[in-house]
Order: structure tokens, then sequence, then C-alpha cells
């Protein structure tokens, strides 16, 4: 505190204050909702404090949307995307800062790119890739004659396939093909000095010696930043699953479960919307990362500042 | 510059492998494929795609359905961008003055970042519901007055605020960051010439904020593009008479519920160079931001 300004003082705190009501208030209600019956939740005046019903409506909410299973799917899925990331980035950053080869700026310019064009931009043909994640491959042979040549030695007919829809690979190979962590390790390992680099070679170590006996036990903080950031990325995604997973039964994520509850004519058949279901689901489905972002905040603040997202 | 490396192997290019597969086959590729598809037609029985050439974009730019598709989102961009900014440089350079409390007034503006956006759009559905809801009230008052899912401008008034209230957090720890790499001295020094604490802020807090307000600005617009998908499926569905139907929406609506890929990737094309734009506006800002974080 530079100076006292007492009244100051008091305009601060009244404006958080207002902020705060702005930001709690809309939860705050989904959270009332939640906590009562059907009839009161849709009876005038509207109720403004929690009532009794909190855990029956969660577990009618959570066996309604068969929460459990999609649970652990979610959670496969974001681990999935959070060490495919965290993996891919330290290794190709590692390659592209510590190797001096040709075409090391254009590639990193390629990858660099990815950065622009987020996945719900191109959703419609990384959807068709999706459907066979081999047929970039197969378009190629087939235009360079290799297909036909092939054919014609073996006679066999070549089809590559492999459909990624419905499955896990699905959900997380395309999230994870984009630049974000290989961005914030290239900018870590730039600042390791070229110091420790001579010595380890003295040293006699080779490159993967260096890259797992010194830079991850260095990149600590790095890494959970980056998982922070990419596990509440990977939980919150809804487009994606919503067009790769038709079997929602088995491969079903909780947030895209929310598409579902939406009380309208379609779902409630013109009865009385079923809110304190549809809210109760909605609080179960946001608490993991709010979790996540609360108690990992100084990692995640530090991810996201650093890795623009 | 870095004068330390390791001898060259094809361990560097095994490293570097799987990350250059998985941006061919999932970013790259498709980016090709939307380009092919914008330009062909397929035939509807079968047996390749015809090459049209700008027949698909003439096609998407002559439909009053895109435009009002534009306008909306252009709207819903500015709208959402300007309120969020303006509530988050607001909330920062409060918190900044780190009177008590200050740890739980950071918490509470960064935690709704965590939200899932079909989250926050089915909130806001039971925020602003005709008959439960808060807003059920003025419709206690006069009957029929308040219904997002009849009447269209009060649709995108709901899905601007749920935009608005999820972007808040995002900009205000930016902000809050960047008021807080200030150094400690530069506001003392200020402090001792008589600037009392608002002139502070409005001569040296704003004006050394300029880089990264920049970068949100055009962060929050390119977001709002593509984060809005969820909010919208799940508040509105596009409604009432398409007038909340969002651009990434009606890619989806058209590719997906339409099949009609070439319109959908033609669409694509038109946002994929307005998101380019966007980033590289940015990038020309990202240089002058590096110094002040």
């Amino acid at each position: 505190m530079i100076e006292r300004t007492p009244i100051l003082n008091i305009v601060t705190h009244l404006i958080l204050i207002f902020g705060l009501v702005v930001i709690l208030t809309p939860i705050w209600l989904a959270f009332v909702a939640a906590t009562h019956t059907l009839q009161a939740v849709n009876s005038h005046p509207i109720e403004m404090w929690p009532g009794d019903q909190l855990l029956i409506n969660l577990r009618e909410a959570w066996a309604q949307s068969d929460f459990g299973p999609k649970f652990v799917n979610t959670l496969i899925v974001s681990t999935g995307v959070v060490l495919g990331k965290i993996t891919l980035a330290c290794i190709t950053a590692f390659s592209l800062v510590f190797f001096n080869y040709r075409g090391r700026i254009v590639i990193f310019w390629m990858i660099f790119i990815t950065l622009m064009l987020p996945l719900e931009v191109r959703i419609v043909p990384t959807y068709a890739v999706a459907a066979n994640a081999l047929s970039p491959f197969q378009t190629i042979m087939d235009a360079i004659g290799l297909t036909s040549l092939i054919n014609m030695i073996s006679g066999i007919e070549v089809a590559l396939e492999w459909n990624l829809l419905n499955s896990y690979t699905g959900l997380i190979l395309p999230l994870v093909a984009t630049a974000t962590g290989t961005f914030l390790y290239r900018q870590f390992f730039l600042t390791i000095p070229d110091e420790l680099v001579e010595a380890a070679r003295m040293d006699g170590a080779g490159p993967l010696r260096f890259l797992w006996d010194v830079l991850i036990p260095l990149s600590k903080t790095n890494i959970a930043a980056l998982a922070t950031i990419m596990f509440v990325y990977a939980w919150n995604q809804y487009l994606w699953p919503l067009l790769v997973i038709t079997d929602r039964a088995n491969y079903g994520m909780v947030v895209v479960q929310l598409s579902d509850l939406v009380p309208d004519q379609l779902t409630t058949g013109g009865g009385t919307p079923t809110w304190h279901l549809a809210m109760a689901a909605t609080l179960v489905v946001m608490l993991p990362p709010i979790a996540i972002v609360i108690f990992m905040q100084r990692w995640f603040v530090r991810g996201l500042i650093n890795t623009d997202k | 510059m870095r004068r330390a490396y390791f001898k060259t192997s094809w361990i560097a290019f095994a490293l570097l492998a799987p990350q250059l597969l998985i941006i061919f086959v999932f970013f790259y590729w498709p980016s090709a494929q939307a380009l092919y598809w914008a330009f062909t037609l397929e035939q509807p029985w079968g047996g390749g795609n015809t090459w049209v050439g700008f027949e698909n974009f003439a096609k998407v730019l002559s439909d009053p359905y895109y435009w009002s598709s534009v306008r909306v989102s252009v709207i819903y961009a500015l709208a959402t961008t300007v309120l969020a900014m303006a509530m988050a440089l607001t909330l920062a350079v409060f918190v900044d003055r780190q009177l008590s409390g200050y740890s739980a007034y950071r918490v509470a503006f960064i935690w709704p970042y965590a939200v899932a956006a079909p989250a926050v759009g089915l909130a806001f559905q039971f925020v602003f519901n005709p008959g439960a809801g808060i807003f059920s009230y003025i419709n206690a008052v006069s009957p029929g007055m308040w219904n997002p899912s009849q009447y269209p401008s009060q649709a995108i008034l709901s899905i601007v605020i749920a935009g608005a209230w999820k972007q808040v957090a995002y900009s205000f720890i930016f902000f809050l960051a960047a008021l807080q790499s200030i150094p400690r001295s530069l506001t003392e020094a200020a402090a001792m010439d008589g600037a009392r604490p608002l002139r502070r802020v409005l001569d040296l807090q704003l004006p050394l904020l300029t880089p990264t307000f920049f970068f949100l600005l055009v962060i929050n617009i390119t977001d709002s593009f593509t984060d809005s998908f969820g909010i919208v499926d799940t508040l509105t569905g596009g409604g009432p008479f398409r007038a909340t139907d969002l651009l990434v929406y009606k890619i989806y609506a058209d590719g997906f519920r339409g099949f009609d890929y070439s319109g959908a990737a033609a669409q694509s094309i038109i946002l994929m160079c307005l998101v380019m734009a966007l980033t590289f506006v940015q990038f020309r800002y990202v240089e002058r931001r590096v110094h002040y974080t």
C-alpha cells in the first residue's frame, strides 16, 4: 500500500462485490434449481435459497444420463490428450531446438501455423479424415500410381482403412494435432544455457539421455502448466465428440450428454421442463475442471499465459 | 542464439516424425480437403466430384441466410468482446490494488474459464427461460413479454450475455498478469510525483496495457467464432427463425444435418480466411506484448 485511501478502498470492494454477484448469479441460480423439486422450481415466486433435494436430484440425474461410464470415458480421453500433448510437444520441441539440421525453421513454421485454425473451423473435412484416417495415404498412393503397381505385381488390391469413429483414438488424436504445447516447450528449451549441452556432451551423454536426465526434470513446471490447461480443454470438448461418437452408450463423454438435457418440447413431450435434473447434471459436469483450475491455479494461469491458450 | 547442438542423427527425425504425421493427417490434409470440396460438387449418383470453380462460393454468398448468419456473428463477436473485456479490465484494475480478500477475488474471477460452453448455455437457458427463471417475473407483470425462444432479439441478447460471461475469466487472467508485471518502482515514482491512484490507472497502467489489450481483442473475436457452438447449441439451437445461427453453427447444420459438404466446405474456407486474417493482425502485436508480460 503506497498511500491511505479509505474511500477508494470502499469503492474498490463495492465494485469487486458487484463483479462477484454478476459472475456468481447464474451459477447460484443453477445450483438452487438443482436443490429443489420439479414443482418448486417451476412455481412462483422462484426459489433463491437452496432446498434439501440436492442429493436426490443428483442421483436421479446421474442415473438418467448414465454418467458412470461417461465419466470414465471423459477421464480416459482427457488423460490421453494430456499425455499425448506433453509427449509430442516435448520431443518435437527438443528436436527443433537441440539439433541443427536444414529445414528446421520451415518445419517450425509448419507446426506453428496449426495454431491458427481451431478444430471447430475445419470440422467437416476433419470428420471425413476420422472416418478413415488412412485415406490421405490411400489417395496419395492412388495418385502416384503405387496402388495399381502393387495390384499388378502381387494381385492385391490395396485398400487402407482405419476408421476412428466411435473410438478413443478418434477423440484424442485430432485434439492433439495442434502446436499449443510445442511452442511452450520451445520457449523453455531456448532458455537452457549452451554450457549445459556442452557439459552433457563432454560427459558422453547422447541426446536422449540429455532429454531424459536433464531436461525433463527441469521442465516439471512446464509439464504441470500444460497438463492443467490441456485437461480442461479436453474435458470441455463438445462439437468434436458430438460428431465422432454416435455410440454414446459406450463412448459418450459427459459434456456431450448436456445436449440431451435441454428441456424443450422434444425431451419433455410438452410436459413441465425438468430443470432441477438438467441443472443437477450441469453441476456434475462442470465440477471436475473447476476443481482443477482452483487447486492448480498457479500452474493453470502460467500455462495459459505462456501458450497463448 | 544457440551454438551447442547435438550431432544430427536419425534420432532428430524420429522425434519429429510423430507430430508431423499427426498434423499432416489431422490438420493439413483436412484443410486441403476443404479447399478441394469448396471448388467441386459431389455427383448425386456417385462417380467422384466435378470441378465447379467458384460456384459453391457464389451460392453461399448469394444465400440470404448466410448473410444473416454473418450479421449475427459480427454482432455476437463485437458485443461479447466489448462486454467481456470492459468487465475484465475493470475487475483486474481493482483486484490489482491487492486489498484484503485479494486471493479470494482472484479465484472467483478465474474459475469460470473452466466451465464448458454447453454447460454455460444450459445454465443460462434456465436463467433466461420464460417459465421458471428470474426472467419469469417479467412475464408475471406482462404475460408473453419475455420469451427468447420466440423473439429473435431476446435470443441474441441471451447468447451475448452467456458468451460474455464465459469470456470474462480469460481476459481477466491476462489483464491481471499484465498489471502485475508493471514494475513497482514505476508506480511508486508516480505516487511520489503526486499522482493519486485513479490518475495512475489512467496515465500509467492503461497505456502499459495496450499490447495486452490488442492481443485480447483479437483472441476474443476469434474465440467468439469458434467457442460459441456449445453455447448456441444448448441455449437457442440456432433459433428462433435462425436468429442465432452463428457461422460455425451453420457450417455444422449445413454439413452434418443437410449433408451439403460442398456448401459447408465453402463456408469453412471463408471462415478460415477470416480467422487467419485476424491471427495475422495478432502476430503484429505479439512481439510488442512480449516486452511487458
